[in-house]
C-alpha cells in the first residue's frame, strides 16, 4: 500500500481501527513484562544498586520524547509539501504525547541523578539540549492555540517543528561532542551495548511497550483530530442551511 | 527476602518509587486524556448526524 492512500481521512479510519487492538496489546504485555522482569527479576547494579530500576523508565521515556518530535517533524513537511489536512493533524496529535514522555524522562533522570551524581540537575549538554526539546514542544503547542486560522497555525507550526527538529541531533550525540556528566552512548556501540544482558532484556521490552503505546496513542489522537473536523464541517454546514 | 527489605530499593526508596509513580501517573494521565478526548467528539459528531438526517427529512 502506498502511504498517499492513507491520507484519505476515510482509510485512514478503516486502517487504523484494525491496527489499534494489536498496538494496544503489544504495548501491554511488553510493559507487562518489562515491568515484572524489572522489577522482580533484576539484580541490583555493582555499582548503582537499585536505582538501576530508574533506567528501564528513564531511558524508554528519552526515546520516546525523541521519537514523538521526529514523528511531528516528518509529519509537518508532509504537511507542509503536499498540503493534506491529515498530515497537519498527525503532527498536532503527537505533540501533547511527546511532551509528556520529555517531562516523564527530565523527571525520573532528575530522581536517578540525585543518588548518583548528588544533584537533581546540572546544566550539562545532554540535559539542557533534553529541556529545549521539552520547550519546543510547548511553545509548538501554544502556537497551534494562538493562530486562529486552522490552515496558517499548521504551517507555521510545521515551520517552528521542521527547525527545532536541529535539537535531535544535537540531543543524540551531546555526550560525544561536550563533556558531559550524563553518561555517553552505551546501548548502540560498535562491538555492542555496555549493558550487562540482564538489564538490557527489561529495558529493551519497555522501550517496546513505551513506543507502541506511543504509537497507540498517536493513532487515537489522529483520528479524534479527523472526528473533530468533520464536526466542524457539519455544523458549519447546518449553520448556513 | 521479606517485601520490607524489597520496598526498601537498598537504600533508594525515596528515588525509584516516585519516578515510578509518576511515570504511572504521567501516561495513566495521557491514556485517560486521549481516551476521554476521542469519546466526546464521537459523541458529538453522531448528534450533529442524527440532527442532519432530521433536518433532511
Amino acid at each position: 500500500m502506498n502511504i498517499f492512500e492513507l491520507a484519505n481521512p476515510k482509510r485512514f479510519m478503516r486502517f487504523s481501527a484494525a491496527l489499534l487492538p494489536w498496538f494496544w496489546a503489544i504495548a501491554i504485555l511488553c510493559l507487562g513484562a518489562g515491568l515484572f522482569i524489572g522489577l522482580f527479576r533484576v539484580p541490583p547494579d555493582y555499582q548503582q544498586g537499585q536505582t538501576v530500576k530508574i533506567m528501564f523508565i528513564h531511558v524508554p521515556a528519552a526515546w520516546v520524547g525523541m521519537m514523538a518530535y521526529a514523528s511531528m517533524a516528518v509529519a509537518s513537511l508532509f504537511g507542509l509539501v503536499n498540503r493534506h489536512p491529515l498530515a497537519d493533524a498527525a503532527a498536532k496529535a503527537a505533540a501533547p504525547l511527546g511532551a509528556v514522555f520529555t517531562a516523564l524522562a527530565l523527571i525520573t533522570g532528575s530522581l536517578w541523578g540525585k543518588p548518583m551524581w548528588g544533584a537533581y540537575w546540572v546544566w550539562d549538554a545532554r540535559l539542557t539540549s533534553f529541556l529545549i526539546l521539552f520547550f519546543l514542544y510547548l511553545g509548538y503547542m501554544a502556537l497551534w492555540t494562538a493562530i486562529e486560522d486552522e490552515t496558517r497555525a499548521a504551517r507555521a507550526c510545521a515551520i517552528l517543528a521542521l527547525v527545532g527538529a536541529v535539537n535531535l541531533p544535537i540531543i543524540k550525540y551531546s555526550v560525544d561532542w561536550w563533556n558531559t556528566l550524563h553518561q555517553g552512548e552505551s546501548i548502540f556501540v560498535k562491538g555492542g551495548p555496555l549493558i550487562a544482558p540482564v538489564f538490557l532484556w527489561p529495558l529493551f521490552l519497555m522501550a517496546f511497550g513505551y513506543t507502541f503505546l506511543f504509537l497507540a496513542l498517536w493513532m487515537v489522537r489522529i483520528r479524534t483530530e479527523i472526528l473533530a473536523r468533520r464536526a466542524r464541517t457539519l455544523q458549519l454546514r447546518m449553520g448556513t442551511a | 527476602m521479606s517485601i520490607m527489605t524489597y520496598l526498601e530499593m537498598g537504600g533508594y526508596a525515596a528515588y525509584v518509587w516516585p519516578a515510578y509513580g509518576i511515570s504511572l501517573l504521567g501516561i495513566g494521565g495521557m491514556v485517560f486524556w486521549t481516551l476521554h478526548g476521542f469519546r466526546q467528539v464521537s459523541r458529538k459528531l453522531a448528534l450533529l448526524e442524527e440532527e442532519m438526517k432530521e433536518d433532511e427529512s
